[in-house]
């Protein structure tokens, strides 16, 4: 299954915050699957990008554009933020809310969380406020709350940034799941072996810009740019 | 000294044994600035709530305007109202002078601006906190705003008890408005001030007690909410 949205297209993206572009121009297209893993040093624009691939950033140039109206790709998609956002309400309230907003009758929202909950380890929690868990357990939830509605299209800002061993790998293998039922997956993350472990797709920001964009293993084993080599080499790029 | 043990103890003994001036006088106070407090709450919680989460061309003004109503004076507010109303003001035909009507339009002008600015703050930064979410999660107007006021719902009883506690205390404006009439506008305030005036300081301390107790009640409630806020329970 591939989703009828993709691919989309950023034409001439640039976002410009006080006067600095921080992001762009971005000429870039999205195809119809894959697990794309955005890498690049911190203040690079991945928060910026994915932000602006939603539609939560105001643009001031240029156009993204998917392959089905807006409202509709809007529905279609998922966005965990790189600081979990918890409403403060129970565990349980947070995990459906996305399906209660839509409407879907009590039984079936709760039948969902408990799934979920049971899959992301939360089970005991789901009667806790949400604003009381701790920060990894926050970022599973997000993950969770972005998985429930099924989306075709899922962005992620390092979610695994405040994670352990063990729950990183738990929440690969939730991606990786998500990706071969055909989830079409944009993720932001700083950890190399991450990247080498998921990515279909590479795309290296430095300093707004795309400097490296190609399929995974090859960009790792062949670097086109130099600036890629060198955060490869773990060298600190200025 | 002599005088306020006397004071104390026979104003103990009003509150215990329940005295009918008390009482009615209690249970007006109660009327007026709950009545005015549903008035205040019904325009100032969406008000302040449609202002935190709308972009407009005259919002800062707005919000500028807002806060400067926080700190009018409730003498002038008093006498503002006094003027509308008197015989010879616009809305002196209405009669509404020297009656609870014309001190609950007081105390309406007095805490409408301050529960508005309270919820203003409060759901602006929940807003801040929701913003990015609610637009990911493609949310309906309607929707963003019933999710703010029911994980904001603490903050707003908040603001509806620091109004209260502003009204239930206020004395200025309701004396100018009300006259403190017997009978008919005497409240808690007006006449812990007419009493001591007179020297009866029975009645006024015993009506202290009752204003007192209110007022303790009310910040107590207000307190154990940010405690519960803070811990993160609800
Ligand atoms: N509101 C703003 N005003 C000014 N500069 C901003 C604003 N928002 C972002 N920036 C700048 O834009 C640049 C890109 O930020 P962005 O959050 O996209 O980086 P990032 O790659 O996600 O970094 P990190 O790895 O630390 O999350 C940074 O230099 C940041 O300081
Ligand atoms: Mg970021």
């Amino acid at each position: 299954m591939v989703t009828p949205l993709m691919p989309a297209h950023m034409r001439d993206v640039t976002v410009t915050r006080q006067g600095k572009q921080v992001l762009g121009p971005v000429d870039l297209t999205l195809g119809q699957s894959g697990f794309t893993i955005l890498l690049g040093p911190n203040g690079a624009g991945k928060t910026t990008f994915l932000k602006a691939l939603h539609g939560l950033e105001r643009l001031s140039t240029g156009s993204v554009t998917w392959s089905a109206p807006d409202d509709v790709a809007r529905m279609k998609q998922a966005y965990v933020f790189q600081s979990p956002v918890m409403l403060r309400r129970s565990v349980r309230a947070n995990l459906g809310y996305p399906l209660a907003i839509l409407g879907q009758p009590k039984a079936q929202v709760n039948d969902a969380v408990e799934a979920w909950a049971t899959r992301i380890g939360l089970t005991a929690a789901l009667d806790r406020p949400a604003t009381g868990l701790s920060g990894g357990e926050k970022q599973k939830l997000a993950l969770a709350r972005a998985l429930i509605r099924d989306p075709e299209i899922l962005l992620l800002d390092e979610p695994c940034s405040n994670l352990d061993g063990r729950s990183v790998k738990d929440i690969e293998a939730l991606l990786t799941a998500a990706h071969q039922a055909g989830t079409r997956i944009v993720m932001a993350t700083h950890d190399l072996g991450q990247a080498r472990r998921l990515a279909t797709e590479i795309l290296f920001l430095f300093k707004g810009h795309i400097h490296e964009a190609g399929p995974a293993p090859d960009a790792f084993d062949a670097p086109q740019t130099p600036e890629f080599k060198s955060f490869l080499n773990g060298d600190i790029l200025i | 000294m002599n005088d306020i043990w006397a004071g104390l103890s026979s104003a103990f003994w009003l509150v215990v044994t329940g005295d009918p001036d008390l009482i009615e006088i209690t249970l007006r106070s109660l009327q007026v600035s709950l009545t005015a407090l549903v008035i205040a709450s019904a325009i100032a919680l969406p008000f302040g709530t449609w202002l935190a989460i709308r972009r407009f061309r005259f919002r800062r003004t707005a919000i500028a305007v807002l806060n400067s109503l926080m700190g009018l004076p409730p003498v002038v507010v008093g006498l503002i109202v006094y003027l509308l109303l008197s015989r010879s003001g616009p809305f002196g035909v209405l009669g509404l002078l020297f009656t609870p009507t014309a001190m609950i339009i007081a105390q309406v002008i007095i805490i409408t601006p301050l529960i508005a600015s309270i919820t203003h703050q409060a759901m602006r930064d929940l807003w801040a906190e929701y913003h990015d979410l609610l637009i990911s999660l493609n949310t309906t107007p309607t929707r963003r705003i019933l999710t703010l006021i029911s994980d904001g719902r603490r903050a707003l009883l908040t603001a509806a008890l620091a109004g209260f506690g502003r009204a239930i205390g206020e004395v200025g404006a309701i004396m100018i408005v009300g006259g403190n009439i017997d009978h008919a506008t005497r409240v808690l305030t007006t006449s812990i001030a007419l009493e001591t005036g007179k020297g009866d300081f029975a009645l006024a301390l015993g009506l202290g007690f009752v204003l007192i107790a209110l007022a303790l009640t009310v910040n107590l409630i207000i307190h154990a909410l940010s405690r519960t806020e803070r811990e993160g329970r609800w």
